[in-house]
């Protein structure tokens, strides 16, 4: 008696991605459409994808989705769920789009308590235009903007998105999690349910953050790459829940 | 006849969003235009509609975007720096083909400018504004009841067209205050948005985008939003002629302008010259037409702005040398007066040196 064990999860499209050998947008893709369909929520979820490498999120996880500028996708997820309360709608954002270019978006999507989730996507390089550097390039790290390494001096520092944002009364689940080794994604599948089961259970907003790799822009071979997030990013940007709903109080109306 | 209100036009522009079944507004403060979202953020609430101070701007327009894409009737608004702002979200809505109304009530610029009433955001409105090959449709209402009805059409022209649509009212509009009647309208039949987001049931997936990498696709998606604006061009003008039939000089005015300039024309018919004034209601599509028309029974045409030359343009494309453009505008925030207007017609009409 045969029995399938494993299987494509049924929110993705039945296609290859264009992503480079060893990226994690992949990984962090397949844990998406895995929490979309245990949730089954497939006909209630709406995506918005941002500008970077995961433009085109879209070809690959079935569901109604916009296509945001840059930076913005927190300000349409806005206007989507205001709309649409009942539906389930998440961001899918890069550190360029998340935390340079649309710093205000997010941070006042989280203020405002949005009830949606964001997936934030920490690889400490812009990707899709060729590896420049980004608000999470770490220190020393070069990059075709930083070429010869971040310095604090020279290019200040990189933030830290998911501290930062957990400091807002609106965020109700902030974590930041990895996907460069097995039990790291096993963790980070259990943080994107919490999220998703954050806005489901209509509590405010939520974020994961994923550090993933970018082995093309880190000019590195993927398993180069793999080790490169162990010893040099998760120092810098530590592992773990920064709020939860059982930590957070009720909010009160005047 | 329905009863009348005195009423600013901010808060007349407001209301006639709610009457249209307009029920999320975005905005942010910025002077002349603070009354709309102050009205919004009250009435919202009272008809089960939604009202958001967002963060910018920029982020107020993506909002629009969000939710123009959900299927609801959605408003911002703004004045002159602000919009400037928006122009990166009118540009991807109007690519995406997402029916909204946007306002600018004008001040003066460039930069911070000033916060008295202009015209100087004529060319943004019209020309594009944003990056990309695109066109809003351009409503510019002359009086506080224009401006009601105005925007009551800009939420049926927007879902007919699939396209943003800017009513372009300056700051005299936004904060005089006119006896108002707010005209209940048949409803109108409009096409179906099935493309909206609203959740994947029980149909293939809905997708709102503006990337189109392969170039023969990208060509198609404007080719295809270049037919429309071209359907609009034909079906969509809108012009008022105002004592033109015997007109012997003609002026060329919108908005506020066009209102002081009717004075100036009753003036000047009281001195003998017969002046007559047309007056573009909508800015896009432009009234080419009735330049055209005009310009081959009179031989001159006085433009009157209040910013350095910009319909003007339109007004030359129209005539195409039929006929002798004259300009005059005052800009900074200061309006033309009618003893002004009537005082360069006079000497356009003498033939004296001006």
């Amino acid at each position: 008696m045969l029995k399938k064990v494993f299987g494509r999860p049924e929110s993705m499209f039945p296609i290859t991605t264009h992503y480079c050998p060893g990226c994690g947008h992949g990984i962090i893709h397949r844990l998406l459409a895995e929490v979309i369909d245990e949730f089954g929520i497939h006909e209630k979820v709406v995506g918005v994808a941002p500008v970077g490498c995961s433009v085109l999120i879209y070809n690959y996880i079935n569901c109604d989705m916009y296509e945001a500028a840059h930076g913005r996708a927190p300000a349409i997820a806005t206007g989507c769920k205001r709309v649409h309360p009942d539906l389930i709608v998440f961001t899918y954002q890069g550190d360029g789009d998340l935390a340079s270019i649309g710093t205000a978006e997010i941070i006042h999507a989280a203020a405002r308590g949005e009830k949606i989730t964001v997936l934030f996507v920490n690889n400490a390089v812009y990707g899709m235009t060729g590896g420049q550097m980004a608000p999470t390039t770490i220190i020393g790290q070069k990059t075709t903007t930083s070429p010869y390494g971040r310095t604090p001096k020279r290019e200040g520092y990189p933030v830290r998105v998911a501290e930062m944002l957990a400091t807002l009364d609106g965020a109700v689940y902030i974590a930041r999690v990895a996907v460069h080794k097995p039990k790291y994604i096993i963790a980070a599948k259990k943080a994107l349910r919490k999220a998703f089961e954050t806005q489901m259970r209509g509590l405010g907003f939520s974020l994961v953050e994923f550090l993933s790799q970018c082995p093309t822009n880190w000019g590195m071979p993927p398993q180069e790459s793999v080790e490169w997030v162990e010893r040099k990013m998760l120092p810098y940007y530590p592992l773990g829940e920064f709020k939860t709903p059982e930590a957070k109080q009720p909010l009160k109306d005047a | 006849m329905g009863e009348k209100v005195l009423i600013s036009g901010n808060e007349a522009i407001a209301e006639a969003a709610i009457q249209a079944g307009c029920r999320f507004f975005f905005g942010y403060p910025i002077t002349p235009q603070n009354k709309i979202p102050e009205y919004m953020s009250e009435r919202m609430p009272q008809v089960g509609g939604c009202f958001v101070q967002a963060e910018s701007e920029i982020a107020a327009i993506y909002m629009v975007f969000g939710a123009a894409g959900a299927g609801a009737r959605v408003m911002t608004s703004s004045s002159s720096p602000g919009i400037s702002l928006k122009m990166e979200g009118i540009s991807y809505i109007a690519g995406a083909e997402l029916p909204c109304v946007i306002v600018n009530v004008m001040r003066g610029g460039p930069g911070l400018g000033g916060i008295l009433p202009s015209q100087s955001d004529y060319f943004q409105a019209t020309k594009g504004g944003g990056h990309g090959d695109y066109r809003l449709l351009v409503l510019a209402p002359s009086t506080v009841q224009e401006a009601v009805d105005l925007v009551m059409d800009a939420f049926d022209l927007a879902d007919k067209y699939r396209n943003p649509v800017m009513v372009l009212a300056d700051g005299y509009i936004g904060q005089m205050m006119e006896p108002v009647e707010f005209k209940k309208r048949p409803p109108q039949e409009l096409p179906p948005k099935d493309w909206a987001i609203m959740g994947a049931k029980g149909r293939p997936r809905n997708l709102i985008k503006t990337l189109y990498l392969d170039p023969v696709e990208l060509e198609k998606h404007n080719l295809k939003l270049h037919n429309k604006y071209m359907e609009m061009a034909k079906n969509e003008v809108r012009v008022e002629n105002y004592m033109t039939d015997d007109a012997e000089v003609i002026i060329a005015a919108y908005g506020t302008t066009a209102r002081i300039a009717k004075t100036a024309i009753k003036i000047l018919r009281e001195k003998g010259i017969r002046a007559g004034l047309v007056r573009p209601i909508t800015l896009f599509p432009f009234p080419y037409a009735a330049f055209r028309k005009i310009a081959e029974r009179v031989d001159d045409i006085l433009v009157v702005e209040m910013n350095m030359g910009q319909m003007l343009e339109d007004v030359k494309i129209g005539v195409c040398g039929k006929a002798k453009i004259h300009f005059y505008g005052r800009t900074g925030g200061i309006v033309p007066s009618y003893d002004e207007i009537v005082d360069r017609t006079e000497k356009i009409v003498k033939r004296e040196a001006i």
